[in-house]
Order: C-alpha cells, then sequence, then structure tokens
C-alpha cells in the first residue's frame, strides 16, 4: 500500500455516500429500491475505512497531506497572491475517525432498514443519510480551517433535513429551524475565527498556520487576538456540539427519527465539535483553554440536572449527550486531549448503542417513547435489554467496559488541573457529574426495563425487534467493552489507543501564553517515556500519575452511589420519587423546565429580533418610504400652490391686465360722441389745461 | 479575436428583434414568443462565445489597449460651437473583466426571463417589444466605455421597465411603476450633472494632434487628461469631485438599492409580473455597483479611498437592516425584495474593503445575487401562479403537495443562506476575507456576519411556513412544476452549484480586472507600471 493508494481510497470513501445521495435523491422516487445502493455504498465506504485504518495505523507513522489549489486570486504586485486549497491530512485521528463514522453510519442504514420500514419518503430519508455521511467524512478528513466550515455546514443541512424529516409535524420543522438557527450562531463565531487567523496567516491549512504560529507570528501582533481567535473557533464547537448556551437546540433533534439521533445526534456529528477543538487545540491560550472547560463542565453539569427529571426515553439520552460532550470539552479545556478523543470514540459506541435500543424499545411500543408507560421490557426484549445495559453501564463508568477507561482518564484530567492551576470547582463538577450520570442512567434503565409493565395494553403488544435491528445492536455494545481499547481494563494507558494511537500533540503558542505545566521542556522526554504516556510536561504527567488512581477509586465510589440511589428509588422503593420532587418542587421544575432556558431565549433573544424587525419594518413603511412619499407629496403640493400661483397671479395679471384695457377702453369709448360740437370742447378744455401747465409766467 | 463586431450584434439583436417582432401580427402570440425566446437564445450563445475568446489576462479598467472586442468610432463631432469648443461622442464599446461576468449575466437572466413569460396573455406583442427593448438597454449599459452612450443606454432601460410594471404588474401597478420611474430619474439626475461637469474637464488628443473635450470613461481616469480650470479637474483647487462623486454615487446607489434609498424596490417587485422581477432583481440591481466600480472607483480613485469606511457602513446597514425587515415581511415576495437589499450589502461591504478578495467577492457577488434571486423570484411566480396568493401565512404543507418545486425551493433558499458548495458562500465568503483583512472595514465586517445569522432565519421560518406542517386542503389541487418551469429551475441550479463547487470558472474571469483595478484605486498604478504591467 502506498501513499498516494491511502489518499485515492480517502477520497473514494469521501465521494462514495455523496454519489449514492445524488442518484438516490434524484432516482429515488422512480425506483423505491435504490435504498439498497445507500446501504450498499455504505458497506464499501466501511470496508475502505477498515482498510485505511489499518494500513495507516500499522504501517505509516506519518500524517499524509494531500492537496490542491481551488481558488486564486489576487496576482498584482503589493496585493499578494490568495491561494485557497483543498486537501486532505490523514493522521491517525483521522483514520480512526474514518472508521467511527463509517461504521456507526453503516450499522444505522442496515438498522433503519427495518425501522422506518413503510414511511412514505423512505428513499429519500436513505439519501439524506448519504449526503450526511459525505458531510461527516468531509469535516474528518479535510486539511484546513475553510472545508472544515464548508462541511460544517453542509453537516448543518443534512441535520436539519433529518431532524425536520416529518415535516408535517410542526414540532419536527420547528426543531429543524431551531437546530440549523442556533448552531449558525456558533458558527458566526467561528467564521470571524476563521477570518481572523486568515487574515494573519493567508492560508486556511492547519498545519501552515501553526507552523507559523510555532515561528513566533500572533494574529495583529498580540496575544488577545490568538485567544480570541481560539475561542470564537471554539464557538463553532459551542454550537455543533450542544455546548451551554447553545445546547437548547440538541434535545428538540430527538424530533427526528431514532436511528438518525444515533448517527448524527448522539454518535457523530455532535462529536465534530470536540473534533474541531482537537484539531486547533495547539493555538489555544491559557485562557481561551479555561473557558472552554468552564463551558464543558458547565455544560455537563446543566444536562446532567435536567437528565434526571425527563421521562421522555430519548430526551433524556439526548441530556446525557449533552452532558457527555461537555466531558469531552471539558477534558480539552484541561488539557486531557488523549482522553477527550477517546471519550469521543468511546461515547460514539455506546451512545449509538443507547439510542437505537430506545429506537427498539419505541419501535416495539408503537411509538411509546415515555419512560412512565413502560416496565417491565427485559422479558420481552432480552437481546435489546442486555445491550442497552451494557452501555449504560459503560456510560456510567463501570470497570471493564469502554466508558470506564476513557472517563476515568477525563477525571484524573480535571483532577490534576485542579491541583496545577486552583481551579478546583471544575473537578468538583465533573466528579458530581458522574455520579448523577450513573443515576439518571439506571433510572432509565430501571423504569424502562424493570419492574411491572404500567402500560400493559402496549406491553403486550411489545416484542423483540428484527435482526436487522438488534445486531447493530450487539456490535456496538460488543465495542463498549475494554477490551478493544488495551488489555488492561484499568489501565487505559497501556493500551494501544492511547499508547500508540493517539497523543498530545505539543502546543505551538509562546510560552508565556499557555498554562504553565503546557510548556514542555526538551529535556523530559526520558522521563515521558517512562511513565509511558505523552503529556506535555514532567509537571503534569506525575500530577497525572498523582490524579490517576484518586480519581478512579473516586469515581467508582460516586458510580457506585449513583446506581445504589438508582436502585433504591425505582426498584426496591426505599424511596418516593414522586414524594420528593413534590417536596422540592421548585428545583424539580426548575429541572423539568430544562433551566427554562428556551423560554428565556424565547423571551429575549427571539422575541427580540422579531420585534426589531417588526419595528424596523414599520420604520421603514412610515419614515423611510414616508420620506419617499413625503417628497412626492411635497413636490405635487408646491406645484398646485405654483398651479394656483399661476392661475391666480400670474395669469390673474394676464387677465387683470386685459380687464383693464378693456374697462379703460370701455370708458374711453364713452367720449367718442362723433359730434365735432363736443370735440371742440375737448380741444378748448385741454387748450386751457395745457396753458396751464407750460403758462410762461 | 472575432471578426466581426460581437458587442454591437449582442447588444443591438433585441432591437433587430423588435422590429421584426413588430412585423407580426399581434395575434399570433405564439410565434412572438418564440421569435423573442430566440432572440434571448442566440444572445446567451453570443455571451458564450464571447466567453470562449476572452483572454483572461487583459486587466481593462483604465487601459484601452487592454480592454477586448472594442469597437470605437467616431459618433457626434460637432466642431465649432465657440463658447463650447469641439463637441465629441464615441461610439465606444468593450469589455473587461468587470463587465464580462455582467455580460454573461444579462444574457443568462434575459433568457430565463422569457421562459418565465410564457404565460403573459395581456397584449403579448407591446410586452415582448418592451422586453426586447429592456434587454438591450441592459446590456448597453455593460459594455459602454464612453459615458455619453452609458448614459443613453442607463436611461433607454427606464423607459420600457415604466411600462412593463405599469401595464403587466398587480393591483398598485401604477404607483409602483411611477415610483420606480421617478425615483430612478431622480438619481439620473446626479448622474448626468456629473457627466457633464467631467465632460468639460477632460480632454483628448485626437489623431490630428488637436484636444477636444471628451465622454471617454478610459480618458477621465487619467488625471493627465483633465483640463486645468475644469469644475472636476483634479488640478483645479477649488473643484467640486467630492460633491460630484457623492452625487454620482447616490445616483448608482439608488439602483442597488442601498438604504435609505431602497423603498422603490420592495414596491416595484411586489407588483412587476414574474418575469420583471426576475430581470429587475437579477439584472437591473447589478447596474448600481456596476456603475460605482466602473466610474466612481477609477475616475475618482481619492475620493473613493477617503469613503471606504462610508461604503462599508451603508453595506453593513444593507445587510442588516434589509435582513431584520425581511424577517417581518408576509408578503413572499417582498420578503424576497427585502432578502435583496441585504444581499447586495454583501457587494457594497466587498467594494468598500478595496481589496483583491473584496471586490472579487464583491462582483462574483453581484453574479451570484442575480442567478440566486432570479431563482427565488420565480419561485414566487410559480406558487402565484397557481394560488393567486402571497401570503406566507395561507399555505402549509405544500412540500407533499409539490415535491419536485419543494426541491428547488430548497436549493435555492439554501443558496440564499449562503451554503457552502453554492455559489453564494464563495462569494460572501471572499466579501468578509476582503472585509475583514483591511482595519477600515473590519469592525464592519464583524458586525456584519450578523446578517448569515439572520439570513438562515428568515429563509427557513419561510421554508417553514409555506412548505411544512400539514398540507392546507385548499392547496390540495395545486400541480407541481412542469416542463417549462423545469426548463428556468435546472440551468439556475446548474449554475449555482457548479459556481459554489469550482468557482474559478467565474474568478478567473474578472481576477486581473479586479486586481488592477484595486490597486489603480489605491494608488499603487505606477508601482505596477514599473513591475512590468
Amino acid at each position: 500500500m502506498s501513499e498516494s493508494l491511502l489518499v485515492n481510497l480517502s477520497i473514494a470513501i469521501l465521494f462514495l455516500p455523496l454519489i449514492g445521495f445524488a442518484i438516490v435523491v434524484i432516482l429515488g422516487k422512480r425506483f423505491p429500491k435504490l435504498y439498497l445502493l445507500e446501504v450498499g455504498i455504505l458497506t464499501i465506504a466501511f470496508i475502505l475505512s477498515l482498510i485505511v485504518m489499518f494500513s495507516k495505523l500499522s504501517y505509516f507513522p506519518k500524517d499524509i497531506v494531500s492537496e490542491f489549489t481551488w481558488i486564486t486570486i489576487g496576482n498584482a504586485p503589493l496585493n499578494g497572491v490568495i491561494n485557497i486549497d483543498l486537501g486532505i491530512k490523514i493522521d491517525n485521528i483521522t483514520v480512526l475517525m474514518l472508521f467511527v463514522v463509517n461504521l456507526i453510519s453503516m450499522l444505522v442504514h442496515y438498522y433503519s432498514i427495518e425501522y422506518m420500514h413503510g414511511d412514505k419518503r423512505y428513499t429519500r430519508y436513505f439519501s439524506y443519510l448519504g449526503l450526511f455521511t459525505f458531510s461527516m467524512l468531509g469535516i474528518v478528513l479535510t486539511h484546513n480551517i475553510l472545508m472544515m466550515y464548508i462541511f460544517w455546514e453542509l453537516v448543518g443541512v443534512s441535520s436539519y433535513l433529518l431532524i425536520g424529516f416529518w415535516f408535517e409535524k410542526k414540532s419536527a420543522s420547528d426543531a429543524g429551524k431551531k437546530a440549523f438557527i442556533v448552531n449558525r450562531i456558533g458558527d458566526i463565531g467561528m467564521f470571524i475565527g476563521i477570518l481572523i487567523l486568515f487574515t494573519n496567516y493567508h492560508t486556511f491549512t492547519f498545519d501552515t498556520i501553526f507552523e507559523q504560529i510555532k515561528n513566533g507570528v500572533i494574529p495583529f501582533s498580540s496575544n488577545a487576538w490568538l485567544t480570541a481567535a481560539g475561542i470564537l473557533i471554539f464557538m463553532g464547537a459551542v454550537g455543533k456540539s450542544a455546548q451551554f448556551p447553545l445546547h437548547v437546540w440538541l434535545p428538540d433533534a430527538m424530533e427526528g427519527p431514532t436511528p438518525v439521533s444515533a448517527l448524527i445526534h448522539a454518535a457523530t456529528m455532535v462529536a465534530a465539535g470536540v473534533y474541531l477543538v482537537t484539531r486547533i487545540f495547539v493555538l489555544l491560550t491559557a485562557d481561551a483553554m479555561l473557558v472552554i472547560a468552564v463551558v464543558g463542565a458547565f455544560t455537563s453539569f446543566i444536562a446532567a440536572t435536567i437528565a434526571i427529571t425527563q421521562n421522555d426515553i430519548k430526551k433524556v439520552l439526548a441530556y446525557s449527550t449533552v452532558s457527555q460532550l461537555g466531558y469531552m470539552i471539558m477534558s480539552l479545556g484541561v488539557g486531557a486531549y488523549a482522553f477527550a478523543f477517546f471519550h469521543l470514540v468511546t461515547h460514539a459506541f455506546f451512545k449509538a448503542s443507547l439510542f437505537l435500543g430506545s429506537g427498539s424499545v419505541i419501535h416495539a411500543m408503537h411509538h411509546e417513547q415515555d419512560i412512565r408507560n413502560m416496565g417491565g421490557l427485559k422479558k420481552k426484549m432480552p437481546l435489546t435489554y442486555a445491550t442497552f445495559l451494557i452501555s449504560t453501564l459503560a456510560i456510567s463508568g463501570v470497570p471493564f467496559t469502554s466508558g470506564f477507561l476513557s472517563k476515568d482518564g477525563i477525571l484524573a484530567g480535571t483532577l490534576a488541573f485542579g491541583k496545577l492551576t486552583g481551579h478546583w470547582l471544575i473537578p468538583i463538577i465533573a466528579f458530581t457529574v458522574a455520579g448523577m450520570t450513573a443515576f439518571y442512567m439506571f433510572r432509565l434503565v430501571l423504569l424502562t426495563f424493570h419492574g411491572e409493565p404500567r402500560d400493559h395494553h402496549k406491553f403486550d403488544h411489545a416484542h423483540e425487534s428484527p435482526k436487522l435491528m438488534v445486531v447493530p445492536l450487539i456490535i456496538l455494545a460488543t465495542l463498549s467493552i475494554f477490551i478493544w481499547y488495551t488489555p488492561n481494563p484499568i489501565g487505559a494507558n497501556q493500551g494501544w489507543f492511547l499508547k500508540s494511537w493517539v497523543k498530545t500533540p505539543q502546543q505551538v503558542i509562546p510560552n508565556e501564553t499557555r498554562f504553565s505545566f503546557m510548556v514542555g521542556k526538551e529535556n523530559h522526554e526520558v522521563n515521558v517515556e517512562e511513565h509511558g504516556e505523552i503529556v506535555n510536561s514532567l509537571e503534569y504527567t506525575e500530577t497525572m500519575h498523582w490524579a490517576h488512581y484518586k480519581a478512579m477509586f473516586a469515581s467508582l465510589a460516586l458510580a457506585g452511589l449513583g446506581i445504589l440511589l438508582a436502585f433504591m428509588f425505582y426498584a426496591w422503593k426505599k424511596f418516593d420519587a414522586d414524594k420528593l420532587a413534590e417536596k422540592i418542587k421548585g428545583l424539580y421544575n426548575f429541572s423539568l423546565n430544562k433551566w427554562y432556558l428556551d423560554e428565556l431565549y424565547d423571551a429575549t433573544a427571539v422575541s427580540g429580533t422579531l420585534n426589531t424587525g417588526k419595528g424596523l419594518s414599520l420604520f421603514d413603511q412610515k419614515i423611510v418610504d414616508g420620506a419617499v412619499n413625503g417628497s412626492a407629496w411635497l413636490t405635487r403640493f408646491t406645484s398646485k400652490l405654483s398651479g394656483l400661483f399661476d392661475t391666480y397671479v400670474v395669469d390673474g395679471l394676464v387677465n387683470f391686465s386685459a380687464f383693464f384695457s378693456g374697462f379703460v377702453g370701455l370708458n374711453f369709448r364713452k367720449l367718442q360722441t362723433g359730434k365735432v360740437q363736443t370735440y371742440i370742447v375737448y380741444v378748448v378744455f385741454a387748450v386751457i389745461i395745457l396753458l396751464f401747465f407750460f403758462k410762461p409766467f | 479575436m472575432i471578426g466581426f463586431p460581437i458587442l454591437s450584434l449582442i447588444t443591438f439583436l433585441p432591437i433587430i428583434g423588435m422590429i421584426l417582432l413588430l412585423f407580426i401580427p399581434k395575434e399570433q402570440s405564439k410565434s412572438i414568443k418564440y421569435l423573442t425566446l430566440a432572440i434571448t437564445a442566440v444572445q446567451v450563445v453570443l455571451a458564450i462565445i464571447l466567453l470562449a475568446n476572452y483572454n483572461y489576462n487583459a486587466a481593462g479598467v483604465y487601459e484601452e489597449k487592454s480592454f477586448q472586442f472594442i469597437e470605437k468610432f467616431r459618433w457626434i463631432y460637432i466642431t465649432g460651437i465657440s463658447w463650447l469648443g469641439n463637441v465629441k461622442v464615441d461610439y465606444f464599446l468593450g469589455i473587461d473583466g468587470l463587465s464580462m461576468p455582467m455580460v454573461l449575466l444579462t444574457a443568462i437572466v434575459s433568457f430565463i426571463a422569457t421562459i418565465s413569460s410564457w404565460n403573459i396573455e395581456k397584449s403579448v406583442k407591446g410586452y415582448f417589444a418592451l422586453f426586447l427593448l429592456l434587454d438591450t438597454g441592459m446590456m448597453g449599459v455593460f459594455v459602454a466605455l464612453d459615458f455619453f452612450l452609458f448614459y443613453i443606454f442607463w436611461e433607454l432601460m427606464l423607459l420600457p421597465m415604466y411600462f412593463l410594471i405599469g401595464i403587466w404588474g398587480g393591483p398598485r401597478k401604477e404607483y409602483a411603476a411611477i415610483k420606480f420611474f421617478i425615483y430612478t430619474l431622480f438619481g439620473s439626475i446626479f448622474i448626468l450633472l456629473t457627466m457633464i461637469g467631467l465632460y468639460f474637464s477632460t480632454t483628448e488628443v485626437l489623431a490630428d494632434g488637436t484636444r477636444v473635450l471628451t465622454f471617454n470613461l478610459l480618458a477621465m481616469m487619467n488625471p493627465a487628461n483633465s483640463t486645468p480650470d475644469g469644475i472636476l479637474s483634479i488640478a483645479n483647487p477649488n473643484n467640486l469631485r467630492f460633491i460630484a462623486y457623492i452625487a454620482m454615487f447616490v445616483g448608482f446607489a439608488i439602483k442597488i438599492p442601498m438604504f435609505p434609498f431602497h423603498t422603490w424596490l420592495p414596491d416595484a417587485h411586489v407588483e412587476a409580473p414574474t418575469p420583471i422581477s426576475v430581470i429587475l432583481a437579477g439584472v437591473l440591481l447589478k447596474m448600481g455597483t456596476y456603475g460605482i466600480l466602473r466610474i466612481n472607483y477609477p475616475i475618482f480613485p481619492e475620493i473613493t479611498r477617503q469613503l471606504m469606511w462610508w461604503i462599508g457602513l451603508f453595506g453593513m446597514i444593507n445587510i442588516i437592516y434589509g435582513a431584520l425587515v425581511a424577517l417581518a415581511q408576509k408578503d413572499f415576495k417582498k420578503l424576497i425584495a427585502y432578502s435583496s437589499v441585504s444581499h447586495m450589502g454583501y457587494v457594497l461591504l466587498g467594494m468598500a474593503s478595496l481589496t483583491t478578495a473584496g471586490v472579487n467577492g464583491a462582483i462574483f457577488q453581484m453574479f451570484n445575487h442575480g442567478t440566486i434571486t432570479a431563482m427565488l423570484f420565480l419561485i414566487v411566480g410559480v406558487v402565484y401562479d397557481r394560488a393567486h396568493t402571497r401570503g406566507l401565512y395561507d399555505f402549509g404543507g405544500l412540500a407533499t403537495q409539490m415535491p419536485v418545486y419543494t426541491g428547488f425551493v430548497t436549493v435555492a433558499f439554501f443558496a440564499a443562506i449562503g451554503l457552502p458548495s453554492m455559489s453564494g458562500f464563495i462569494s460572501e465568503a471572499l466579501v468578509f476575507v476582503g472585509s475583514f483583512g483591511v482595519e477600515t472595514t473590519r469592525v464592519l465586517a464583524m458586525i456584519s456576519t450578523l446578517g448569515i445569522l439572520l439570513g438562515a432565519g428568515y429563509m427557513l421560518w419561510t421554508l417553514q411556513r409555506i412548505f411544512f406542517g400539514p398540507l392546507n386542503e385548499k392547496w390540495n389541487t395545486l400541480l407541481d412544476v412542469d416542463k417549462r418551469e423545469l426548463a428556468m429551475f435546472i440551468p439556475l441550479s446548474i449554475i449555482i452549484i457548479f459556481l459554489g463547487v469550482y468557482p474559478s470558472a467565474m474568478l478567473n474571469i474578472m481576477n486581473t480586472s479586479v486586481n488592477t483595478l484595486v490597486n489603480f484605486v489605491s494608488g499603487n498604478i505606477n508601482s505596477i507600471t514599473q513591475n512590468g504591467f
């Protein structure tokens, strides 16, 4: 296998789903069997991505870049040339993501064959999945931030189309719109961030930008701009990865078909934000990282508090997704880069499994989503139950699962961060959330699968889902077990995933803008080797080591406590959850109503914008156009006035002079009597008068 | 080069068509329509021939020898008026990278608008005669290089537009037509005055060595040609160049339309028949920005440099104000009209940056807005033809009733939102890259990004109100798009997506000229000449 073959394969993986989309969306109506083409394409893409992953990880230690110039403008001197390149970069992270995205996408395709059966836009659905897969793979493969933005928007559109897939429902089309617009808020920030980078570095390519930063070129020669660039680009991730305050779209996005929720809104697209931050990790200053850590921590906490009281099976999972994404973001913020990416991968598998499992339940219960109407399903759906349980154990961080490994690393990272910087609030939140996660996830499992059925009618009709739906569940649940990542169930660092595949990169920004523990010293290479961990500095490595077991025991205890409490409330009925809710009604409602954030946004931003629009529209009609019409009126008024003037004054004068001469003539005519005697009298009088005037004396 | 005067042909072909059309009896409306279609189709072919023979490396802008397809001869020459000197007007046509995209756009949009005119029933002959006359006026504006000639075409376009809105328009057509006419005429006065001022300030040396006053736009760009005491001569310390600049800018700004001179647009659009809206938004608005780039910028470079921030400010206002007002509209067509105001703001913003990326983006945006908004107005037309209403709240669920139509609507809407992979994204991105790149307009560019958000807001909301939700039973008889409508939508969609994926096809046409323009206006042109330009 040569590099160019690897590149070509990756490009094939990228464009195959697009070709599928184009064919199916145009011809799907005429040939309803075309969905099989989509499914086939995804299967091929998955096999190719397996090949690409293994060959990259085994034979190509170096990153592979392939690019071409897309746009060239400006060839005159003084203006400089602007080259915009497109290209792909294949590194370890890329190939792992390729594998994750293609695997889950393929499984979702197969799953959907059954789940979406009988839908009236069946082929359309598959074509959208193809569009999504293409866009997501674009994000994964790109080597420059403009292309990232391009595919970023494209996943936004496919997400929009799929959330609003059942657009006859107002709630669905609302949710799609909300998702797109809320994401755009983040995208604006990201776009400005990109502009800052481009203005200063004249390229969009990540590596070239990093190279220049390393050489000491700072945006607008100011570290503040560097921080700003990092935070602004991170805003894109805030939107896409549903971080506070832009997380509100993700729970609503559950209006989409459940397989879509699994693929897009749990496993892959929402992780794109995390992926973006991993890509720009090396240019994040200490300030930017702190912001990121705080946003992530806060998000994970808010989402966890909301998840506890939700009754819709998908909503609980949605909030747990938000919470886990917050974890990953926080992890990047505290510098635990590798664990963040690790958690992204493990989360993708177990969360996809949970969502597809919930889809299986919903399918069996005839579109019932309220867990208060479920219960006892483990007897009816043993396979779904088993896979759901394994995934729940994983997300709760129970040993021998993948989630335990990645979560533990994140918790250790926050603990180390607390010790190194004194920001203890972040580890405190992180551990609290770990306990809460275990609690609400087991609440979900217990209410859904255990106990007595609460809706007997629906329960009686429930049945295990068909093979095409169950097999993906089994595959994903299997991937939630530690063995795929490391031989040591409690030591992720010994595993191939972290030891040889994913390593925290060295930052490129000036030392004074980094956290002091992120400043690597050359002579510590040896110690790093000794510890078997690649991290930022000796100090950091040692602190991580210090944190490792502490974090593990604390998280185990908290997870155990959460699970225990869940059993006490919902299985053994030691406490009555309803009574407790009654007791702390205020808090309960606050959580149930999602901190009233939607209401707050509606009352401020949304209606504010709409009212501004209305106000400006009135202003436009009355004032701006009023001025135009007013000046037209003024012109007409003036012309009317001058018309009057013309009629009465100008023409009046004319008429008057005519009248006057007529009048004079008329009166003088009376003198013209025709009698000579009269004329003699006139002459005599005239002579007397003249004599009087010219009297000689 | 081509052996025949192709620019004259492409410009006056519609007039020839109009004369031919007058011989067709008015009952034969089919023949009239096919004749017009043939004429506009030939125009498209001519535009493609132009493109095929176009030299991508010739700059144009201020330099006569690098313009292409030049046709120049003396048109009006009156000698020996004692107090006036010699009056000389040239028939001077030529194109460069600024006008080539516009010529293409005009040809394409006219052709599409002809197809869209197919269901005109009222006095067909008059309609198509005026339509062809309008076509000549538009094309002429983009190829004329003599100010006098430019002005004639500029005014020529007004008359047919007035009748096309005033006779074939909607319920308030008279009001809209008069408003359009007078408003534009009002602007034209400023342009006329400036033109005369420039005429008396510019001289040109003829072949026989005599120096005469001239309307030649390129001559006006060279300070060496200005008379020492001309009212707009840069050599004259008491010149009125600043006032003239503002005056002419206002004249062009009305056409863009730039806030606060934009209120004729919604009225004209709402009342005009669909094909006329398409032409109005697709081509006419571009004349404003084209005029500024072609005339204001290179003739008054020093004032342009002074006013960059102000131009950018008005661009920003257009973007955000237009979008916010669009958000409040209840009439589909009015909403699209205000979205035009918003999208033309990007052109202004890009121009204001005076950078290669910004100006390239601005001109590319002019082209893209032409195609995208043409499609949007066609979309409004399709639904209005069937339902006879345009109220955004009167519909709902049309996606189930008209799926193919909805597909094209989605393409056009997302193009208008600036979705990557469609042409609008590239031009907007370049505008932002350019305007963010210089300090003068940086903050304006940052604020303007809000337009991206608001654009998504009103477009998606519209999509939802008209196409999503349960089908309003009132409309369960509406038919999906027919073949004729597909013939309009498919080519436009292809252009939009093609230029989104391969923008260089258009950017390469304009790049050399834009660079030259930017350098010329920035005052760098001397160094360029030294570097072998």
